[in-house]
C-alpha cells in the first residue's frame, strides 16, 4: 500500500476505535468483527488511491474530524424544516444517527414490514442476518468495513411477495452540529419480495456550523419481477461530509430506478452498485448535482451486467458554480454469458464559471461479444448564442440562464414518477436557479 | 424612431461596419440589401445588442434614448425585435413557456399588468392565426428539429406577441420556399401600421415583392453607398452588385 504516515494514524486511530466498539453479544457480532478486520487490513484510501483521486475523504477525516469525540444527540425540533409537505408516507428520523421514534410515523399494516435496523435485527434475525453484510463489500472498500463494523441504526423494509405499496417510506438524516462535530454511520437493509414494488426516499439536511461526517450503507435486494425506487434528496448546509454505498442486488425481469439529487453540501461521495443478477432486468439511475461553493460531488457507479437480455441506462447531469467540483466514474461490466445486454450511459455537465470543474470517466468493461453499449460524456458552457436569443426576446439574463438550466436538470426530473415529490424536486430547483445559483 | 450616425463597429481584430448613417421613421419599411460580407447581418446584430461586436464609434439613438448603452433585453423591453437569420434551438424550453416569461418581462418594464394563463392563451391564439403556426409546434421545444420554414415563421410569431415598434429582420427570406416566404412575409404586412418600423435585411429582391419597401439601401464595405426606392432593388436583380462596386472603387 502507498499510504503515508499520517494515513495509517488515521486508519490506526479509527481501526482502535471501532475494536473498542464492538460488542460481543451483539446479534451480529460475527460480522462486525470481521468488518473490523476488513478496515484495518485495507485501510482509510490513501490520497493517491485510484478510487478517491478527486475526493480527498481521508485528509479531511485527519484533518478536520477529531474521531474519538463523542456525537452529540442533536435538537428534534429541527426535523420539520426539512420534511417534504404533503406526502403521504411512512417516515423514520435519524439525528445525528440516532433514530428519533417519537418524530417518526410508520403505519401499522400487515402488508410490509418497516422497523429500525437494530430492532429488525432482534425481531426478523434470520432474515436479517441472511442478507446483511452478504451485497456491500468490507474488502473492496474501507468505508463499507467501517459502516459494517460500525452502525448504529438505519431502515429495515421488507415487502413480502406480491405485495405493491403505493405509500412512500421516507427517511430523514438529519445532522445537528449546533452542540459540536457529528460523525454517524448508519445503515439500511432493504428486502423486495418477487412481484412486490416499494418506493424509498431519503433525505439528509444538516443545521449548525461544525463539521459533519456520515457514512450510510443501503444494500436491497429486489427479487423476481419486483419494483425499486429509490431516491436520495442531499441537500445540506456548508459542512456536510458524506459517503454512502448502496448496492443493489438485481433478480430476473426486477426493474430499478434509483435517483440522485446533490444539492449541497461540502463533500458528497456517492456508491452506487447494481448488479443484474438476472435476465430481462430494467435498470435506470438518474443525477442530478446542482454544485456552488467549494462543494464536491463525487458519484461513482457500477452496472454489472451479469446474464443476458437486461437492460440498463444511466443519466448524470450537473451544473458547477463558484469552485465546485463534479466527479463521475461510470463502470459498466458485461460479463461473457451477458449477451444481448443494452447497456448506456451519458453524463453530462455545465460550468458556470472558469474555475468550476468536472472530472468524468466512463469505465467499459465488456465481455460478451452481441451487446449494445454506449456511453457519452460532455462538459461545456452555457450556449452563449441560446441566451442572446432569449435576452433578445426581452428576458432578463438571471432569468436566460436559470431557463436553461431548468431544461437542462428537467431530462432527469421528467423521469420522477411520483406528483409530490416531483413537485418539491421542481421547486427547490427552481429557486435555486432563479437566485444567484 | 431610429438615428443610426456614423456607425462603426469591429468583431475580433476584423472593423465591419465602417460609418453607417440611416434614418427611420415610424410607418416606414427599409430594406437593406448588399454582396455577402458587406455587413448586413452586423448591423441587425449591433442594434440587437449581440456582445460579440464591438461599437467602436458612431451613435444609434431609438425613440431619443441611447439603445447601445441598453443590455439587449432592454432593448428588446424598448420595442426592437430581431428575427434572427439562425434562429437557435433550445432543448427542453417550450416557445410557450418563454414567450409568457418575454411577454410578462416586457410588460412588467413597461408598468402594465402581467397576462394570467388564459389572458396569455387567449393573446397567443389570436397571433397564432396571423402566421399560420399551429400550437403543437408551440408546445414543443424552442425550434428543436423544426423545418426551416417553422423556425422562421416561429420568428414572426413571436414578433407578432412581442408587437415590437423597430422590427429587424435579418434574412428571414433565406431558406425559405415560395409558400413559406408568402405566409411569412403575410404575417409581417398584417403587423405593419403608422406607429411602427421595419428593417428587412436581405440577399435577395424577391422578399420586396412581398414586403414592399418605402426605402433600400445598399450596404457595401460596411457603408451605406447607394440609397433609393423599391426600384434600386429591381435593378440589383437584374444588374447584380458589379456596378455598386465599380461606382464606388471610382469614388
Amino acid at each position: 500500500m502507498s499510504a503515508t504516515v499520517t494515513d495509517n494514524n488515521t486508519t490506526s486511530e479509527l481501526a482502535a476505535l471501532l475494536d473498542k466498539q464492538l460488542v460481543a453479544t451483539a446479534v451480529d457480532a460475527a460480522l462486525r468483527k470481521e468488518a473490523a478486520i476488513a478496515f484495518r487490513t485495507a485501510g482509510l484510501p490513501a490520497a493517491k488511491a485510484e478510487e478517491y483521486r478527486f475526493t480527498p475523504v481521508t485528509r479531511i477525516l485527519e484533518k478536520q474530524f477529531t474521531l474519538s469525540q463523542p456525537t452529540p444527540a442533536g435538537q428534534a425540533s429541527r426535523i420539520n424544516d426539512y420534511t417534504l409537505a404533503g406526502l403521504e408516507a411512512d417516515t423514520l428520523v435519524f439525528i445525528n444517527g440516532v433514530f428519533s421514534p417519537a418524530d417518526s410515523s410508520i403505519q401499522k399494516t400487515t402488508d410490509l414490514t418497516i422497523l429500525p435496523l437494530q430492532e429488525a435485527l432482534v425481531s426478523h434475525t434470520a432474515l436479517v442476518l441472511k442478507h446483511l453484510g452478504q451485497y456491500a463489500d468490507t474488502a473492496a472498500d474501507a468505508f463499507t468495513a467501517w459502516n459494517t463494523a460500525a452502525w448504529t441504526n438505519g431502515l429495515f423494509v421488507h415487502v413480502p411477495d406480491n405485495k405493491i405499496i403505493e405509500r412512500p417510506i421516507i427517511l430523514y438524516h438529519l445532522h445537528d452540529t449546533s452542540e459540536g462535530q457529528v460523525v454517524t454511520a448508519t445503515r439500511n437493509l432493504i428486502v423486495v419480495g418477487r412481484n412486490a414494488e416499494v418506493t424509498i426516499l431519503e433525505k439528509y439536511d444538516s443545521a449548525g456550523a461544525s463539521p459533519s461526517f456520515s457514512n450510510q450503507v443501503t444494500e436491497a435486494v429486489v427479487a423476481e419481477n419486483a419494483g425499486l425506487n429509490l431516491y436520495s434528496i442531499q441537500h445540506d448546509a456548508g459542512q456536510r461530509h458524506q459517503v454512502g454505498m448502496t448496492r443493489i442486488q438485481q433478480a430476473n425481469y426486477s426493474r430499478v430506478n434509483t435517483f440522485t439529487f446533490t444539492l449541497n453540501g461540502k463533500l458528497v461521495r456517492n456508491n452506487l452498485q447494481l448488479v443484474l443478477d438476472g435476465e430481462g432486468i430494467e435498470s435506470h439511475m438518474y443525477g442530478l448535482y446542482l454544485l456552488t461553493g467549494d462543494t464536491l460531488a463525487d458519484n461513482h457507479t457500477v452496472v454489472d451486467h451479469r446474464k443476458p437480455n437486461s437492460f440498463s441506462n444511466e443519466l448524470y447531469k450537473g451544473v458547477m458554480d463558484g469552485n465546485a467540483r463534479g466527479v463521475f466514474n461510470g463502470k459498466i461490466y458485461v460479463r461473457p454469458q451477458a449477451q444481448k445486454t443494452n447497456a448506456f450511459q451519458a453524463n453530462r455537465n455545465i460550468l458556470l464559471s472558469p474555475t468550476a470543474t468536472v472530472n468524468t470517466k466512463p469505465q467499459l468493461e465488456i465481455w460478451a461479444d452481441d451487446v449494445k453499449c454506449s456511453h457519452g460524456c460532455t462538459s461545456g458552457q452555457l450556449d452563449e448564442e441560446a441566451l442572446f436569443y432569449l435576452r433578445a426576446r426581452g428576458i432578463d439574463k438571471l432569468s436566460a440562464q436559470a431557463m436553461m438550466l431548468y431544461a437542462f436538470a428537467g431530462e432527469v426530473l421528467t423521469n420522477v414518477k411520483n406528483p409530490v415529490v416531483k413537485e418539491y424536486l421542481d421547486n427547490l430547483i427552481s429557486q435555486r436557479l432563479h437566485k444567484n445559483f | 424612431m431610429l438615428t443610426i450616425k456614423n456607425l462603426q463597429a469591429k468583431i475580433g481584430e476584423k472593423q465591419i461596419l465602417n460609418g453607417i448613417n440611416l434614418e427611420v421613421k415610424p410607418g416606414e419599411v427599409h430594406a437593406i440589401m448588399g454582396p455577402n460580407g458587406s455587413g448586413k447581418s452586423t448591423l441587425a446584430s449591433v442594434l440587437a445588442g449581440r456582445e460579440e461586436y464591438e461599437v467602436t464609434g458612431g451613435e444609434v439613438s431609438f425613440e431619443g434614448k441611447d439603445l447601445l448603452e441598453m443590455a439587449p433585453e432592454d432593448r428588446a423591453r424598448e420595442g426592437v425585435f430581431l428575427a434572427f437569420q439562425y434562429p437557435v434551438e433550445i432543448p427542453g424550453v417550450s416557445t410557450i413557456n418563454f414567450m409568457k416569461t418575454a411577454v410578462n418581462q416586457i410588460r412588467e418594464y413597461r408598468g402594465q399588468p402581467t397576462l394570467d394563463a388564459v389572458s396569455f392563451l387567449g393573446v397567443m391564439k389570436e397571433k397564432m392565426k396571423l402566421v399560420e403556426i399551429d400550437q403543437a409546434l408551440l408546445n414543443r421545444a424552442l425550434n428543436e428539429g423544426f423545418s426551416g420554414g417553422e423556425k422562421k415563421r416561429n420568428e414572426i410569431f413571436q414578433m407578432a406577441m412581442l408587437e415590437p415598434k423597430l422590427a429587424v429582420l435579418d434574412e428571414t427570406d433565406s431558406g425559405l420556399d415560395i409558400d413559406a416566404l408568402k405566409i411569412v412575409s403575410n404575417g409581417v404586412n398584417k403587423l405593419r401600421n403608422k406607429s411602427n418600423a421595419v428593417i428587412v435585411v436581405t440577399h435577395y429582391q424577391r422578399l420586396l415583392d412581398y414586403i414592399v419597401p418605402d426605402f433600400v439601401h445598399v450596404l457595401y464595405k460596411g457603408k451605406i453607398v447607394k440609397s433609393g426606392t423599391k426600384e434600386l432593388a429591381l435593378e440589383l436583380e437584374a444588374k447584380g452588385y458589379d456596378w455598386i462596386k465599380e461606382e464606388v472603387s471610382v469614388l
